[in-house]
């Protein structure tokens, strides 16, 4: 595979420059994204790995203005194929969802309309975005269910979301985000739901259809089993910070930040069954109350002085690496 | 079981979360919610006035005079001017709000009370128990309220205790359904399952897991109902089912002022404002307490 | 808390029996004698001190098997003898008593914990229903949040809302050990948590057990968690029981194709050595009508005339170490081409 391998002198699809993202209620203000960085070329998978409350599916939804605009403060920059995303009009921003851009969820039961078959749902998408016929646009769908192989599709067109079983379900959605044929695809936990057997099965599709249509992707994922199925690059988040970036056969390998290093160990996989695992101690910070410095710091065994006075800036270590640590050079944990 | 286990301290939680209560942040937010705090600040005006009405009235409600009808506001220190037969607007009215309150509030605890048990004991037991309790409440629940409260104090005659029983009647049907709903709701939840599964009883259960939880949308509701209790209480009187003449009662002081709405109708008009202005109070404050308790945090 | 005979049958005595297990629920709205069978004849031993891990995908009745052995949902058939007690007959122990002695951790969710209550009052709430004052149970309680790792005077008085998803957790363990179980059920009790902190809870069960003697029925869909935290496993597909055996042998040499197939669909970990082909196609069947012979033939790669028309049995299981499957290809003669010789 090419674990990473990426044309290096395309032009970014979706560069994002300092995203600040604050939910603001009666009560308190909540810093869900604090300066996020990253860009994704034509073509290209970024999985954004973190664990809840780390702003990973905040950042996805920030891309496509799908954040509630009355209690939402968001600065910073987002450009997606040279459109400024959050100077969009409304007309122009409904061009962008689900023609330019198109999103998947974790839970298609509740991302499909439960009154209409999968057939017409997908029709009216087409009908929508390329203003054609609803006997094209049916055709279309067809199309769509075939590439995304759900079997016997011709008659699925006529099924209600709630008639087929989640895999079936997740492949619908995917069809219907791919109908306008996408540059970029968001996908937030696509397959966290779904059993093992049928996870796997999703992922292998999206996998190929992605490299077939050439899109460029953005994954958000908590799993780094999932994230090392599918992804080029990944980014880790922490308390609303890219804590660390790179080619995912290199993060995986090498991680360079102790929170990283810390998620990895954590994640069971084939551990010594007479042993603890090496857990990270403590839980995420308040998001309501961001420590001055690194987020991290409270559960990190590293951590020092430094560590806690500022948030530390983004350090380049090694080529396409990225890590936010002011104790890089420090071994591992004892 | 040894009681001496000492975890590794890097299994202790470091620390707890710093935050307020339940009540403290709906506390919170009510401070912050100007005009519930304001609405809240006329009802309990409206009470205390109830409460404390010989002292605060300036005259005898009952004191009538020939000479002094349908004065208007102001005349001779009667501030709202006076009614059919003389007397001052502002004593009846203070001493009118006695009578309402109590027919708008009464009712809805009784309601409460009733149709609560029978709500939650339709809602946590069997479906035959269920069945039997709601469908009762099904055919009262089919009338319209109003035409079964003056279906109700028309046959059992007029007067404030039968004026009480039909709004009791008339709201015990939908507190019921209230509790019901909210208690099914409750019952499937995880930690009911939890507790029935350390060996606890049905009583058990529901004295400590189930009616704290239900409590909430019950008081609520029920805060709502007592401005369609003050409304309808008035009504009845208005159409002569509620108290009985002289007594001092914004319904009545309505339906006797109306004749004389062509004399001076802004003293007629005044009753009508009270029940405006108390009615829409309760509507707010009970409004405003249940957007501040609908705290998913 | 009183003392209920420690070990009453031996150490060589199953502490949990559960034979030919049934349950089938009614379909709502569906055809009249339209069931789902989603516990359908499942038997196993549990025994002292080990922990058997439960894996299968959502619909395979794992957690309602995990209620029916504590009676939170009746049973249709089947019985269960816990350390040679059968559990509600006559000359048994009741299904209270059976309570006092198995308890359940259930998955975090918002619903897991009494909103309106701290969570020293839910912990206290067990031992308070069995006798102990309301001063008792708030000690125990006390006593029970240290053992979990959280500090009494700092967690106790917090309600569910002010605490993380780990910290919940840690008191819903808590709420089972208040009173003294012998065996715990744990129903997908880490999935919903973060992995930093899943490892974090995973760790503290693993010393809770040590500590306490404890048995363990630990239900998951994540194999790589089952697999770091069982000795047994049990892999359940449509309602029935098509693997049983100690782990190491189910994790690599497992005899079920579904088992296969469930092991080759874990994520890779490796960027270097992808995934390419679906290890099985298509999603799990609907159990309200299940394939006829063996459930699992409309996805097996193997599947042959004879798994349409009978069900293959689990065979019997002898001890601990006896590793079986509900296949065609394991019995010889069964009339598979690929069916064990005995020579």
């Amino acid at each position: 595979m090419d674990g990473g391998v990426v044309p290096t002198l395309a032009p970014a699809l979706v560069s994002v420059e300092d995203l600040t993202v604050r939910f603001v209620t009666r009560d308190s203000t909540a810093h869900a994204v604090n300066g996020v960085t990253f860009s994704v070329r034509p073509g290209e998978v970024l999985c954004i790995l973190g664990e809840s409350g780390s702003g990973k599916s905040v950042t996805l939804r920030a891309l496509m203005r799908l954040l509630p605009p009355g209690k939402t403060r968001i600065s910073g920059s987002i450009t997606v194929d040279g459109q400024d995303v959050l100077a969009l009009n409304p007309a122009a921003l409904r061009r962008l969802r689900g023609g330019l851009v198109s999103m998947i969820f974790q839970e298609p039961m509740t991302a499909l309309d439960p009154v209409y078959t999968i057939g017409d749902q997908i029709a009216e998408t087409v009908m929508r975005h390329k203003g054609v016929s609803k006997t094209v646009a049916l055709a279309r769908a067809l199309e769509l269910l075939e590439l995304v192989k759900i079997p016997s599709a011709a008659s699925r067109l006529n099924n209600y979301p709630h008639e087929l079983s989640g895999g079936l379900r997740q492949r619908a959605m995917i069809a219907m985000a791919l109908s306008c044929g996408p540059r970029l695809l968001l996908a937030d936990e696509p397959t966290t739901a779904l059993d093992a057997t049928v996870q796997i099965q999703v992922l292998i599709l999206l996998r190929k259809l992605q490299k077939e249509m050439g899109m460029g992707t953005i994954f958000v994922t908590h799993d780094l089993g999932v994230a090392s199925e599918i992804a080029d690059r990944i980014a880790v988040m922490y308390a609303g910070r890219v804590v660390e970036e790179g080619p995912v056969a290199d993060v995986l390998a090498n991680p360079l930040h102790p929170y990283t290093r810390g998620l990895m160990a954590s994640t069971v996989h084939g551990q010594d069954r007479s042993r603890d695992i090496d857990a990270i101690p403590g839980s995420p910070p308040d998001l309501r109350q961001l420590p001055p410095g690194c987020a991290f710091a409270p559960r990190c065994s590293l951590a020092a002085g430094e560590c806690l006075s500022a948030v530390p800036e983004p350090r380049f270590p090694a080529p396409g690496r990225m890590a936010r640590c002011v104790r890089l050079g420090v071994p591992a944990f004892a | 079981m040894p009681n001496t286990m000492t975890l590794p301290t890097s299994m202790i939680e470091p620390a707890a979360p710093k935050q307020r209560g339940y009540w403290g942040s709906v506390g919170n937010r009510l401070r912050y919610d100007p005009v519930t705090v304001f609405f809240g600040l006329v009802v309990l005006a409206i009470i205390l006035a109830a409460v404390f009405a010989p002292l605060l009235a300036p005259f005898d409600p009952y004191k009538e005079s020939i000479i002094g009808r349908l004065k208007p506001l102001g005349w001779k220190g009667h501030w709202l001017g006076t009614d059919e037969l003389g007397r001052d607007i502002l004593s009846r009215l203070i001493h009118g709000g006695r009578v309402s309150l109590l027919m708008g509030v009464v009712p809805v605890a009784i309601a409460t009370l009733v149709g609560g048990t029978l709500g939650v004991v339709g809602g946590f037991g069997g479906r035959k128990v269920n069945t039997a309790i709601m469908r009762t409440m099904d055919v009262f629940y089919a009338f319209p309220s109003v035409l079964l409260a003056v279906a109700i104090s028309g046959a059992m005659g007029g007067g404030a205790t039968n004026g009480m029983i039909a709004l009791s009647m008339v709201f015990t049907p939908a507190m019921c359904r209230v509790a019901e709903t909210a208690t099914a709701q409750v019952k499937n939840l995880d930690f009911v399952e939890a507790a029935r599964a350390t060996g606890a009883g049905t009583l058990t259960i529901l004295r400590y897991h189930i009616l704290g939880n239900v409590l909430g949308p019950v008081f609520i509701y029920a805060s709502s109902l007592v401005s369609v209790g003050i409304l309808l209480a008035s009504g009845l009187s208005f159409l002569g089912l509620g108290v009985k003449p002289p007594t001092a009662d914004w319904g009545l002081m309505l339906s006797t002022l109306r004749q004389s709405i062509y004399v001076n109708p802004v003293v007629c008009a005044l009753p009508g404002a009270a029940i405006l202005i108390t009615s829409v109070s309760f509507n707010l404050l009970s409004d405003g307490i249940r957007s501040a308790m609908d705290v998913r945090m | 808390m009183a003392m209920i005979d420690p070990d009453r049958g031996g150490p060589a005595q199953p502490l949990l029996i559960a034979r030919d297990l049934r349950k089938h629920f009614k379909v709502k709205g569906g055809a009249p004698g339209a069931v789902v069978r989603a516990v359908d004849g499942v038997s196993f031993n549990v025994f002292k001190g080990e922990t058997l891990g439960v894996v299968g995908e959502s619909g395979c009745g794992k957690s309602t098997l995990a209620r029916l052995l504590l009676h939170l949902i009746e049973p249709d058939g089947g019985e269960l003898v816990f350390d040679g007690d059968p559990v509600g007959e006559i000359r048994g122990i009741s299904v209270n008593a059976l309570r006092r002695q198995v308890q359940m951790v259930f998955q975090d969710s918002s619903s897991s914990l009494n909103p309106r209550m701290p969570v020293r009052d839910s912990i206290a709430f067990g031992p308070y229903v069995h006798g102990k004052t309301k001063a008792e149970a708030g000690r125990i309680a006390r006593d029970v949040l240290v053992k979990v790792g959280l500090k009494p005077d700092l967690f106790g008085p917090r309600y569910p809302h002010e605490l993380s998803g780990g910290q919940k957790q840690r008191i819903n363990i808590a709420r089972a050990l208040a009173i003294e179980p012998r065996m715990v059920i744990l129903d997908e009790a880490v999935s919903a948590l973060d992995k930093s902190v899943e490892a974090q809870v995973l760790n503290l069960l693993r010393a809770l057990k040590e500590n306490f003697n404890l048995t363990y029925l630990f239900i998951s869909h994540d194999l790589s968690v089952v697999r770091y935290i069982s000795d047994r496993v049990l892999v359940m597909y449509l309602g029935a029981v098509v693997e049983l055996g100690p782990v190491q042998d189910i994790f690599s040499r497992p005899k079920h194709p579904y088992t296969t197939a469930l092991l080759a669909s874990r994520p890779s970990m490796d960027p270097a050595r992808r995934i390419e082909e679906p290890p099985i196609t298509g999603d799990p069947p609907s159990p309200i009508n299940p394939p006829s012979g063996c459930r699992f033939r409309t996805r097996c790669p193997h599947a042959e005339a004879v798994c349409a028309q009978t069900q293959p049995v689990l065979g019997a299981w002898n001890d601990q170490d006896s590793h079986i499957a509900a296949c065609h290809m394991q019995v010889p003669e069964s009339g598979h081409s690929l069916a064990i010789r005995t020579h």
